[in-house]
């Protein structure tokens, strides 16, 4: 195992670029309140800081990418040191295959999210939620996107850990201030569930602290025990937490992995625990919906793949067979109920727990193309739901209702609308040519070998899927046109520029995959050749 | 230690005490102006004073006035907690409409006193001492409860209490009693040693059975003795008086009593425990087969479990916060009940998150109260809008005590949690596992004052036109949870190796 030391401090000044526009919001804040400026200002001064500053986030971001080397296995831009002496805790950031991807996306997602969020370029009322307290909302956001990206990057597990929570506070906050008419609901369940999840998994941290090996710290300094993932890695690969002592007379990995799961399977969301989703989305403002269905989920999604396949991979496999049920009912009971919706948001919302189920059956196969395809399937959704979501934004911020029965024949009223809602719809159902193929496709192939019943029975909603979504454009689109809706226009240019980027690589990513399996190919090939090889449970 | 060569290591104490008299002396002279400043500038200074003379003994560690009193680095620890918990409260006090200027000086006499009791209570070694000074802290508690003798709340409160207290410390005497007429000593080193004793083989060779017997009387003493504790921390089942007493009592003093005694109950039980029961600290080898663990963990498990869901249904602040408090001791218990060099170091860790964050949710309770005289969680809405910082202050201290990271709430409850989940033992996995979901509950009732905050309407929108120094003291309490949340390797080197 190599012994990481720090090489670049990228990775932080990503990381923590948000919570500079933080605290240059805060200034503005107590700037206006000392001098008396007017609210106006005040207000366009921190949606132009939060703009900036995940601007220069996603920039940085990209920098990563041009520098990051492909063909390597171990971990690029490591920073780390020794932050907490006491408890042998490190602060310890890098970037692999397994995270660079969700990275980008990270940075990329929240900067559309960033720009939905201002009332700019096109017209909105007064009702409108980004006219709110608005400085609050632009430091939320801009939490939000540190603790995601966090998240994403932080290797030593008590750090993964608080990152995790801090993610928390901030959806609560914007979901329940600016949010819908039932935000209140929706954003305590969302806090309740994820809650639950996240202290499960405080439980199994601290349990796989005890059972770590000796080793050495960034200082030099022998600890007896670590949180240290690559460390942590090397020995649950090497079979310790297999060998470690039951928990209340089941195996050791067996109860740290269904801790863990629970805790990453909420996030996902996973049948049974879904249903804070739909909750969620609806009532949320529609940039909120996009980072949560863009990236939120997919942190689910990463910590699976970091924690439960890295550190334990025997109990991966004892539960393989029960990940890809629990996926299989995700997609195809997911899509059933999305027949069933009227509104349009929570249809999308439900396919997304639908789409997240694809990631679940391709994670449970273990051959290259269905893990890859899984972590294809979290990055195009990151680019398809996101899209989705600001389609559903673009409607309800005209005829402040989404109810799909409600509307008919808007194609000649919006078309420039409707093309985006066509493109955005086929991606999602599965068009070749379009992102959301490419991941379905592989994990269908690459699970098919193992689990032949499964992935026939999930296959049936690539026609359940396409069903809804033509349904919908039938509705909604086609037919008589309802006079009610004469006054409503075309996309205005907020609009375009968050939805065309998002088209833009959508359609590229359906023609050209290749530049992000060389990302994470790499990473996760090992990753599976490890857990296939590894020894029974007792 | 002959009561001269003591007297130097009782600085402190004296300190106190020659304040607490000025404070009387001072408080002769009335109608004045700026009295309510001289008389808290004093308070302070006495605390103050105090703490210095505490910091001047540290590294001593031994026992003074015949065994009596133990001057030690765990009791100084406590006394530390105790003056801080103190000088806030005296900070607050002077602004608090709630304490007229004209009772001020006895108001601040008490509360010195009630702190001097605090700190015989936590270096008392011997049963007596505990016994005297338990009452101490009590009877000084009933009258501060029972302050504002006009507020029929507060003289309900405080009868209650009294009751509550009165029988509650007749059963810790009775308990004591035992020990006396068991050992014939009520110093609790001796009784370890008379314990030892009776226990061996040689004793049981010539009384069969008596071993038995003895173990059996000692489990019962010992649980009458925990009786005063358990009153002092409200643990379930001695928690009653919680609620009633914090709601009735002027709200300064209701922050004071939901942090200083119930970690003092806390610390001498510490105390009793491991100087009376194990046979040395480092290794937590056990005297008898008294199952303190199994005890103190189903104590917890009632305790917190009872705590939340009681404060779930709360609609009065001060109510929902004596619950939380309950609960809170909960978690403290189920992380001594690991009986561990790490559960005490959580013990100690939490003391100090624990005095912070719920003096901060106080202090909030206090401001609006005194801004709009209604203390239930409807007086909250909209406070976001009219006052941004109080709210936001106050969120933060409701997530800390959720436990919510990065906020120095969450690095207690992982302390404690650590503690339990590294015995690696079937009853320990169950009792985190309670844990975890009593953190869940109490998530629920602290989101529903944020809630009323940030999400709903306010009836009134206009601001509170809070005062500027109460807005600083709120500050104040806010940097050490941010602090100790982000970059606690300060204060967990102070809190390590104490006892």
């Amino acid at each position: 195992m190599i012994n990481y030391q720090t090489t670049t401090t990228i990775v932080s000044w990503v990381v923590f670029i948000p919570i500079i526009g933080v605290g240059s919001i805060l200034i503005t804040i107590g700037l206006r309140y000392l001098f008396k400026i007017d609210k106006k200002i005040a207000d366009n001064l921190s949606r132009l800081i939060s703009l900036i500053s995940t601007l220069l986030a996603f920039i940085l971001s990209l920098k990563m990418w041009g520098f990051f080397e492909t063909g390597m296995n171990t971990l690029q831009f490591v920073h780390r040191f020794v932050w907490i002496e006491n408890f042998n805790i490190e602060y310890f950031l890098g970037i692999d295959g397994i995270n660079i991807a969700l990275v980008i996306l990270t940075t990329f997602i929240t900067l559309i999210a960033c720009i939905a969020s201002v009332p700019w370029w096109g017209h909105v009322d007064d009702r409108h939620f980004s006219k709110r307290m608005t400085p609050g909302y632009m430091i939320l956001l801009l939490i939000l996107e540190t603790g995601m990206l966090g998240t994403f990057c932080a290797l030593d597990f008590f750090l993964f850990y608080i990152f995790w929570e801090i993610m928390l506070l901030p959806m609560y906050f914007l979901i329940g201030v600016w949010g819908g008419p039932r935000k209140e609901y929706a954003a305590i369940k969302f806090f309740l569930y994820t809650l639950a999840g996240s202290v499960l998994m405080l439980l199994a941290m601290i349990a796989i602290y005890y059972a770590s090996e000796p080793f050495i710290l960034a200082d030099g300094r022998l600890a007896h025990h670590t949180f240290n993932i690559p460390a942590l890695t090397a020995s649950g690969q090497s079979g310790l937490f297999a060998r470690a002592n039951p928990i209340l007379g089941f195996a050791f990995a067996k109860v740290v992995w269904i801790a863990l799961f629970i805790g990453f399977a909420i996030k996902i969301p996973m049948f049974p625990f879904h249903t804070w989703l739909p909750d969620a989305h609806v009532e949320a403002p529609t940039p909120i919906s996009v980072i949560l269905a863009g990236i939120l989920l997919k942190t689910g999604g990463y910590g699976i793949l970091r924690f439960n396949f890295q550190l334990l991979p025997e109990a991966t496999k004892w539960a393989a067979a029960a990940m890809a049920v629990f996926g299989m009912i995700n997609i195809v009971y997911a899509a059933y109920v999305c027949m069933a919706q009227s509104d349009l948001k929570k249809l999308i919302a439900y396919s997304s727990v639908s789409h997240m189920g694809f990631v679940l059956l391709g994670y449970a196969a273990f051959t290259p193309q269905a893990i890859s395809g899984a972590v294809f399937q979290m990055v195009a959704h990151g680019l398809i739901s996101p899209m989705l979501f600001l389609i559903a934004g673009v409607i309800y911020d005209r005829a402040h209702t989404r109810e799909i029965g409600e509307f008919g024949g808007l194609a000649n009223k919006m078309p420039e609308y409707t093309g985006l809602v066509g493109l955005a719809f086929m991606a999602s159902l599965g068009l070749p040519g379009l992102a959301g193929f490419i991941g379905e496709v592989l994990v269908f192939l690459g699970a098919f070998p193992v689990y032949k019943v499964f992935t026939i029975i999930s296959a049936t909603s690539v026609v359940i899927t396409a069903a809804y979504y033509l349904w919908t454009i039938h509705r909604m689109f086609l037919g008589k046109f309802n006079e009610k809706w004469s006054a409503l226009w075309d996309v205005n240019w907020r609009e375009r520029f968050t939805l065309y980027p998002l088209a833009a690589l959508i359609i590229f990513f359906g023609f050209y995959p290749m530049p992000i399996f060389n990302l994470i190919s790499n990473s996760l090939n090992p990753l599976i050749s490890v857990i296939i090889a590894s020894g029974k449970l007792p | 230690m002959s009561p001269a060569e003591s007297l130097k290591y009782f600085n402190p104490e004296l300190i106190m005490t020659g304040f607490l008299l000025l404070i009387i002396v001072v408080s002769l002279w009335k109608n004045y102006k700026g009295r309510r400043l001289a008389l808290s500038l004093i308070a302070f200074a006495g605390l103050f004073f105090t703490s210095f003379a505490l910091i001047q003994s540290a590294g001593e560690n031994i026992l003074i006035f015949h065994n009596l009193y133990a001057c030690d680095p765990f009791s100084r620890f406590f006394k530390m907690i105790f003056l801080l918990c103190g000088g806030f409260i005296v900070l607050i006090v002077f602004q608090a409409r709630e304490i007229k200027e004209k009772h001020l000086g006895e108001f601040y006499g008490i509360l010195l006193s009630l702190i001097l009791g605090m700190f015989l209570l936590v270096s008392s070694s011997n049963l007596l001492m505990i016994y005297l000074s338990l009452e101490f802290v009590s009877i000084t508690s009933y009258v501060l409860t029972g302050f504002n003798r006009n507020d029929r709340r507060s003289s309900e409160a405080a009868l209650k209490y009294v009751i509550y207290g009165g029988v509650v410390s007749g059963i810790m005497l009775f308990g004591m009693s035992y020990f006396y007429g068991l050992f014939g000593t009520l110093e609790i080193p001796a009784i370890k040693k008379g314990l030892i004793a009776a226990l061996s083989t040689p004793y049981e060779a010539s009384r069969p059975g008596s071993v038995q017997a003895m173990r059996l009387t000692v489990l019962a003493a010992s649980i009458f003795v925990f009786a005063g504790f358990g009153y002092k921390m409200a643990a379930v089942p001695f928690h009653m008086w919680c609620p009633d007493v914090y709601e009735g009592a002027p709200t300064p003093f209701t922050a004071f009593l939901s942090i200083a005694p119930k970690i003092a109950g806390l610390a001498a039980f510490c105390r009793f425990l491991l100087t009376g029961f194990f046979e040395n600290i480092s290794n937590f080898l056990p005297v008898t087969e008294i199952p303190w663990g199994a005890i103190l963990g189903i104590l917890a498990a009632a305790t917190m479990t009872l705590g939340n869901l009681s404060a779930i249904s709360q609609n009065n602040v001060k109510r929902l916060l004596a619950y939380s408090g309950v609960a809170h001791c909960g978690y403290i218990l189920m992380g001594l009940s690991a009986l561990s060099g790490e559960g005490l170091f959580a013990f100690y860790f939490y003391s100090v998150v624990y005095l912070f964050m719920n003096l901060g949710a106080f202090v909030i309770v206090i401001i609006i109260r005194e801004k709009t005289g209604q203390e239930n969680i409807e007086a909250y809405k909209g406070l976001g809008v009219r006052e941004p910082f109080i709210a936001v202050s106050f969120a933060v201290f409701l997530f800390s005590l959720i436990g919510i990271p990065p906020l120095a709430g969450f690095i207690g409850k992982f302390y404690l949690f650590a503690a339990v989940i590294h015995k690696a033992q079937a009853w320990y996995y169950l009792l985190a596992i309670i844990g975890i979901l009593n953190s869940v509950i109490s998530l629920y009732y602290y989101a529903r004052i944020i809630k009323a905050m940030f999400i709903e309407k306010a009836v009134d929108e206009q601001p509170l036109q809070i005062f500027s120094f109460q807005k600083l003291v709120t500050f104040v309490l806010l940097i050490p949870i941010f602090i100790f949340g982000i970059y606690w390797q300060p204060l967990a080197k102070v809190a390590t190796f104490l006892f």
